[in-house]
C-alpha cells in the first residue's frame, strides 16, 4: 500500500507521518508538496498536523486553498482511505470533509500530554483492529482542538455512528461530547485531533496509535489481494 | 544619503555617539582606524558592532579562561553555535543565547524572538534543529508584573517552537526578588548533522555573491544590540521599539529552505541576521575569511519605503540569513528559495580589499575595514574588586534553620515555586513533535533517540545563582556539575556545555569580580568533567534601577547516550527495589531553599563540593547504570533528600518509598550537599551494585502502598501519602497564576 503524507508550508508533523508508516509499518510513503495536482498513485492520503500557514487565518483555511486540496476531495469521492490529525483535522473541516470546526481550546492555551481516548466505534477502516470501547493512551498538542458543531448535525454524527474516538475520563479542551475523532459519512475519511503516529513506538511512551494504520492497511489489502 | 542625517561633524561636535554607547574613547579609536570622522551609518556600524552583546569588549578577558577543546569538539566557540562529535560522521550542534531585555520589555515577543533566534544559529550551521530547552527568571510570583512576564514569556516560547515544530523538551525556572523587573530569558537549541554537511560563516571566494534570503527588512529591533548592553530603567519602556517581532512561520519556510540550500555544493558560506542583523553577518563573514564584502542596498529587500542605510544595516528584523554563492549559480539557489515562496537576491559580491562597502542610491554610504568591526572592538580588563558581603557570608558557621514539622516544611518545599511542578509550563510546549522524545520534560535530563541509530542524546540546563552569589567560585562549580550529574542520572556521559552569563553591570568592580570568580568555577568544572565549552553568550547589564541579579551563569549541557537501553529516569520502578544514597551529607543550607523558606533570605557560605568526587561518583553511576544495575537515579538538587526521595515517586504508579536516614534530622532531610545521589537497584543486584560504588548507604526501599515514611534515629520524621504531597507540588504554580492547566 502506498501512502502519501501531505506537506504544507508550515506542516511539522509529516516527519512524524512518514516515519510511522515506513520504519513502524513498512508501507511505502512518499512526502507530497502542497502544489500537486495529481495523487492516482497514492492508495491512502494522511494529512498531518502542524501550523500550515502559520495559522494566522483560521486553522486550515489557507491550507485548504492549495491545489493539492482538489486531489484530496477526489481521492475521498473515489473511497481511498483519508486521514487528517490535528491541523489535518482542521484542514478538512475546512475543505467541508467533515463537519464541524475547532475552536479555541477551552482554557485558551496550547497543551501537550498524553490522553486517554475510547474507541466509540471499531468498525471502520481506521479502527478494525482495536476493539469496541478500548481505552487506548495517545498524545494531543494542540491550541484549537475544542470540537464544535450544531445541534443537528450532532444527531446525524451519533445516528450515523460517526463518533470514532472520544476522551475518556478529562476532556482536555472542552470538545462537544468529549469528541476527539469522528468519520465522514461513507466512513473513508477520519478527522481526529490526538496524534496516532506519534504513538508509534513504546519507546516513546505508547504504541497503541499503530493499529489504526495497521487497520488502514489490513481494509486495503483484503480489498486488493 | 539622507539629508536628516547629522554630518559627520555634528556627530563629533555633539557627541551624537554617546547616544547609540559609545564611549568618547571608542570614537577617537573608530576615527583613527578611518583616518577620518564617521559619517552617520559608519557611526551606527561602530557602535552596534562594538556594543558588549556583539563584541563581548568587557568579557573577552573572563571568557579566554574557558576550557574550549577536547578530541570530541568540531568547532569550538566562534561560530553560530559550537559542534561536538557523536560518532558514526554525526554531530550535534547547540548553543544558548539569552533575550532578556526585550523580555522585560516585551515577554511574548522578547521570548519568541529568542528562540527564533538561536535555532537560525543552529540550522545555520546546517543542522536540523531537534530541541529546544530554557531557563527561566523571574521575581516571586507575587506581583502581577511578575506573573504577567511569567506567563507571557512561556506563550512566546510555547508560540513560536510549537508553530516551528521543534520540541521543547527542558528546562529550568527560578523565581526570586533579584530578578523583579529583570527577569532572564535563555533559549538554547540542539541540533543534529552530518560532518559533510557543516557550514561555516564565511564570505571566501572574491568575486562570490553575497545574497540576502529570507524575510523582507523594515525598522524593527534597530540598535537592539545596543538597547541589550545597557541596564534597564523606567524609560527602558520606551525602547519597545527595539524589540523586534518574531514570524515562526516565516522561520519554518527558511529552515527547510536552507537545510535544501546546505546540500548544494553552490553555497559557500551562510550566517544569521542576528543581533546587529545584517552589519554583523556581513562583516563577520567578510573577517573571517580574510576578505570584503561590497553590497548595494538598494536590492535589500525591504517592507518599508525609504529607509536609510543606517536603518537597513542596523535592523533586526527577525527571519533573514546572508549567503555567499559561488558565482553563476545563484539562479539555482534562487531555485530552492522560490519554492517556499523566499526572497533570495543578490545584493553583493565578496572583495579582496578587506572592507565592508555599502552603497545606497548610487553613493558609497560606508567604507569601513571588515575586521576593525568584528575583531578590532577594544577590549576592557575591569576593575575587579571583592564584595564586602562575601567575606561577612565566609565568615558565618554552617548551622541548620530551625524546623519543627518535618513533614509540614516538607509540603511548603515542595510547594515552592523553583521546586514546585513545572508541569504548567511544559504543558503549553510541543515536546513531542517529530517523535523523538524518549524522556520528556519533568526528569533529570531530556532524552532524545537519534533516529536510525540506537543512540540518544541528553540534555539538560542548571544554575542555582542562589549558590552564585553567595560564593560565585564554587557556585560555578557547582553549576556544571549539577548539569553533569543530571545528564549521567538519565545514562549518559557528558559531552560539552554552552553556557549564557547573565550579569549585572561589569563597569562595577564588585559585579567583575562575581563574572571572573564563577568563571574561574565553570573553568575548572568543565575541566575535571571533561566537558568544554562549546560556545556561549554574555549577557551583562541586568540591573534594574541600579539593582543587580543574582550571578546566573546558566549552564546548557549534553550527553551522549551511547545505547537507547541504558536512558534512566528518575522515578522509581517496582517495589521491593532497594533505596540507595550516594555521597556524604554535611550541614550545609547557606542558599538553600529550606533557608529561603525559614528566613525569607539567603546567607552563609555555598555548599562546598570537591570536583574530584564529583568526577569520579559519576563516572561510577554511568557504569552501573551501563551495567544495567540501575533502575533509577535523581540527583538530590534543592530541597534535599526529602525532596528527592517524594519526586521519585510522583509519576510512579502507586509505588511508595519507606526509608531511614541517619544523623540530625533537618541535615538528612533538607541539606543540599553536593555531589548526591538516589539511585535504585533490584534487590538482586543489590550487592553487585555495591561493589561499583562501595561508598553507597543503603536508606530504604520501594514500597506497593504508595506511601512515604522517612524515619530518623528517633523514630518517624515524614509520613504521608505520595498523593498529598503530588498535589501540593502538581497544584502550586497554577494555584499562583490562577490560571487553568
Amino acid at each position: 500500500m502506498k501512502f502519501a503524507v501531505l506537506v504544507f508550508p508550515g506542516s511539522n508533523c509529516d516527519i512524524d507521518m512518514y516515519h510511522a508508516i515506513k520504519d513502524e509499518l513498512g508501507e511505502e510513503v512518499e512526502y507530497v508538496w502542497h502544489d500537486a495536482t495529481d495523487l492516482s498513485e497514492f492508495d491512502g492520503i494522511l494529512v498531518p498536523g502542524g501550523f500550515s500557514y502559520g495559522d494566522y487565518l483560521r486553522c486550515g483555511a489557507m491550507a485548504n486553498q492549495s491545489n493539492v486540496m482538489a486531489e484530496v476531495k477526489k481521492a475521498a469521492a473515489e473511497g481511498k482511505p483519508v486521514l487528517g490529525v490535528c491541523n489535518g483535522f482542521q484542514i478538512l473541516t475546512e475543505a467541508g470533509l467533515l463537519p464541524g470546526a475547532l475552536l479555541r481550546n477551552k482554557n485558551l492555551k496550547f497543551m501537550c500530554r498524553t490522553v486517554q481516548l475510547k474507541v466509540e466505534n471499531n468498525d471502520t477502516l481506521f479502527t478494525n483492529q482495536y476493539e469496541q470501547g478500548q481505552i487506548i493512551n495517545i498524545p494531543i498538542a494542540h491550541g484549537e482542538g475544542n470540537y464544535y458543531c450544531d445541534e443537528e448535525t450532532l444527531a446525524n454524527l451519533k445516528a450515523n455512528n460517526q463518533i470514532v474516538f472520544t476522551y475518556s475520563g478529562e476532556n482536555p479542551n472542552g470538545s462537544l461530547e468529549d469528541i476527539a475523532g469522528i468519520i465522514n459519512e461513507r466512513g473513508n475519511v477520519l478527522g481526529m485531533m490526538p496524534h496516532p503516529e506519534r504513538a508509534a513506538h513504546e519507546l516513546l511512551g505508547s504504541a497503541d496509535g499503530l493499529a489504526l494504520f495497521k487497520s488502514i492497511v489490513k481494509q486495503w489489502r483484503e480489498q486488493h489481494v | 544619503m539622507s539629508k536628516l542625517e547629522p554630518t559627520a561633524e555634528q556627530i563629533k561636535e555633539q557627541k551624537l555617539y554617546a547616544d547609540m554607547g559609545m564611549s568618547d574613547e571608542e570614537f577617537a579609536l573608530a576615527e583613527s582606524i578611518l583616518g577620518r570622522t564617521p559619517n552617520w551609518t559608519e557611526t551606527g556600524l561602530f557602535s552596534v558592532m562594538w556594543s558588549e552583546h556583539c563584541s563581548y569588549k568587557n568579557s573577552k578577558p573572563v571568557l579566554r579562561k574557558f576550557p574550549t577543546k577536547g578530541p570530541q569538539v568540531l568547532q569550538g566557540p566562534g561560530e553560530g553555535a559550537g559542534i561536538v562529535d557523536i560518532g558514526d560522521e554525526q554531530a550535534v550542534v547547540f548553543k544558548m543565547e539569552s533575550h532578556n531585555h526585550p523580555s522585560a520589555i516585551e515577554p511574548y515577543q522578547g521570548a519568541a524572538t529568542g528562540v527564533g533566534g538561536i535555532i537560525r544559529d543552529v540550522f545555520s550551521m546546517g543542522a536540523r534543529p531537534i530541541a529546544m530547552l530554557n531557563s527561566l527568571r523571574f521575581g516571586e510570583l507575587e506581583s502581577e508584573r511578575n506573573k504577567y512576564l511569567f506567563e507571557e514569556v512561556v506563550a512566546g516560547i510555547a508560540g513560536y517552537g510549537n508553530c516551528i515544530g521543534i520540541p521543547t523538551v527542558g528546562g529550568e525556572i527560578q523565581f526570586d526578588p533579584c530578578y523583579e523587573g529583570n527577569p532572564l530569558v535563555n533559549a538554547m537549541c540542539v541540533g543534529l548533522i552530518d560532518h559533510k554537511d557543516i557550514q561555516r560563516g564565511v564570505a571566501a571566494g572574491v568575486g562570490n555573491t553575497v545574497m540576502y534570503v529570507g524575510a523582507k527588512t523594515g525598522r524593527d529591533g534597530i540598535h537592539g544590540a545596543t538597547f541589550s548592553s545597557e541596564e534597564l530603567s523606567e524609560e527602558s519602556e520606551e525602547k519597545r521599539a527595539a524589540v523586534q517581532v518574531g514570524d515562526p512561520f516565516m522561520e519554518k519556510l527558511l529552515l527547510e529552505a536552507c537545510l535544501e540550500v546546505v546540500k548544494s555544493d553552490a553555497l559557500v558560506g551562510i550566517q544569521d541576521m542576528g543581533a546587529a542583523g545584517l552589519t554583523s553577518s556581513s562583516a563577520e563573514m567578510a573577517s573571517k575569511a580574510g576578505t570584503g564584502v561590497e553590497m548595494n542596498l538598494d536590492l535589500v529587500p525591504q517592507r518599508e519605503t525609504g529607509m536609510t542605510a543606517y536603518e537597513m544595516m542596523l535592523s533586526e528584523s527577525q527571519e533573514r540569513m546572508l549567503i555567499v554563492v559561488k558565482t553563476g549559480r545563484e539562479d539555482e539557489i534562487k531555485a530552492i528559495f522560490d519554492k517556499y515562496g523566499l526572497d533570495a537576491v543578490a545584493i553583493g559580491r565578496v572583495t579582496d580589499d578587506k572592507m565592508l562597502r555599502l552603497l545606497h542610491n548610487g553613493e558609497v554610504v560606508a567604507e569601513v575595514p571588515a575586521d576593525a568591526l568584528a575583531e578590532d572592538a577594544p577590549v576592557y580588563h575591569k576593575p575587579s574588586k571583592e564584595p564586602a558581603y562575601f567575606a561577612e557570608f565566609q565568615a558565618i558557621e554552617n548551622a541548620e534553620p530551625e524546623v519543627t514539622d518535618y513533614k509540614e516544611t516538607l509540603t511548603a518545599l515542595l510547594k515552592a515555586p523553583t521546586v514546585a511542578s513545572k508541569e504548567w509550563v511544559y504543558d503549553q510546549y510541543d515536546y513531542q513533535v517529530r517523535t523523538n522524545t524518549v524522556v520528556s520534560p519533568g526528569s533529570d535530563a531530556a532524552v532524545l533517540r537519534v533516529r536510525g541509530t540506537n543512540k540518544g542524546l541528553a540534555m539538560t540546563t542548571d544554575c542555582n545563582s542562589r549558590y552564585i552569589y553567595l560564593d560565585p567560585e564554587t557556585g560555578g562549580k557547582i553549576a556544571v556539575a549539577e548539569a553533569a550529574r543530571n545528564i549521567v542520572a538519565s545514562g549518559a556521559e557528558p559531552l560539552a556545555i554552552t553556557d549564557c552569563l547573565n550579569f549585572g553591570n561589569p563597569e562595577k568592580p564588585e559585579i567583575f569580580w562575581q563574572l571572573e570568580k564563577s568563571a574561574d568555577g565553570i573553568s575548572a568544572a568543565c575541566t575535571a568533567l571533561n566537558a568544554p565549552v562549546i560556545g556561549g553568550n554574555v549577557s551583562l547589564y541586568n540591573e534594574r534601577s541600579g539593582e543587580a541579579v543574582y550571578p546566573t551563569p546558566t549552564i546548557g549541557m549534553v550527553g551522549l547516550v551511547k545505547d537507547l537501553s541504558h536512558v534512566t529516569t528518575q522515578e522509581v520502578k517496582q517495589a521491593g527495589d532497594v533505596v540507595f544514597l550516594i555521597g556524604e551529607t554535611k550541614t550545609e543550607f547557606g542558599g538553600s531553599e529550606l533557608q529561603k523558606l525559614v528566613h525569607g533570605k539567603i546567607f552563609g557560605k555555598a555548599p562546598s563540593i570537591d570536583l574530584e568526587v564529583e568526577a569520579k561518583r559519576q563516572k561510577a553511576i554511568l557504569s552501573a547504570i551501563r551495567s544495567g544495575l540501575v533502575q533509577s537515579a535523581h540527583d538530590v538538587s534543592e530541597g534535599g533528600v526529602a525532596v528527592a526521595l517524594v519526586e521519585s515517586t510522583f509519576s510512579a504508579n502507586d509505588l511508595g518509598i519507606y526509608a531511614t536516614l541517619e544523623g540530625s534530622a533537618i541535615t538528612a532531610l533538607f541539606s543540599e550537599s553536593q555531589s548526591r545521589f538516589i539511585v535504585t537497584v533490584k534487590e538482586e543486584n543489590a550487592g553487585e551494585f555495591e561493589d561499583i560504588i562501595p561508598d553507597a548507604k543503603r536508606i530504604g526501599v520501594v514500597t506497593d502502598d504508595a506511601k512515604i515514611t522517612i524515619n530518623g534515629d528517633a523514630g518517624v520524621l515524614v509520613e504521608g501519602t505520595v498523593e498529598e504531597f503530588r498535589s501540593a507540588w502538581k497544584g502550586a504554580i497554577p494555584c499562583l497564576v490562577k490560571s487553568e492547566a
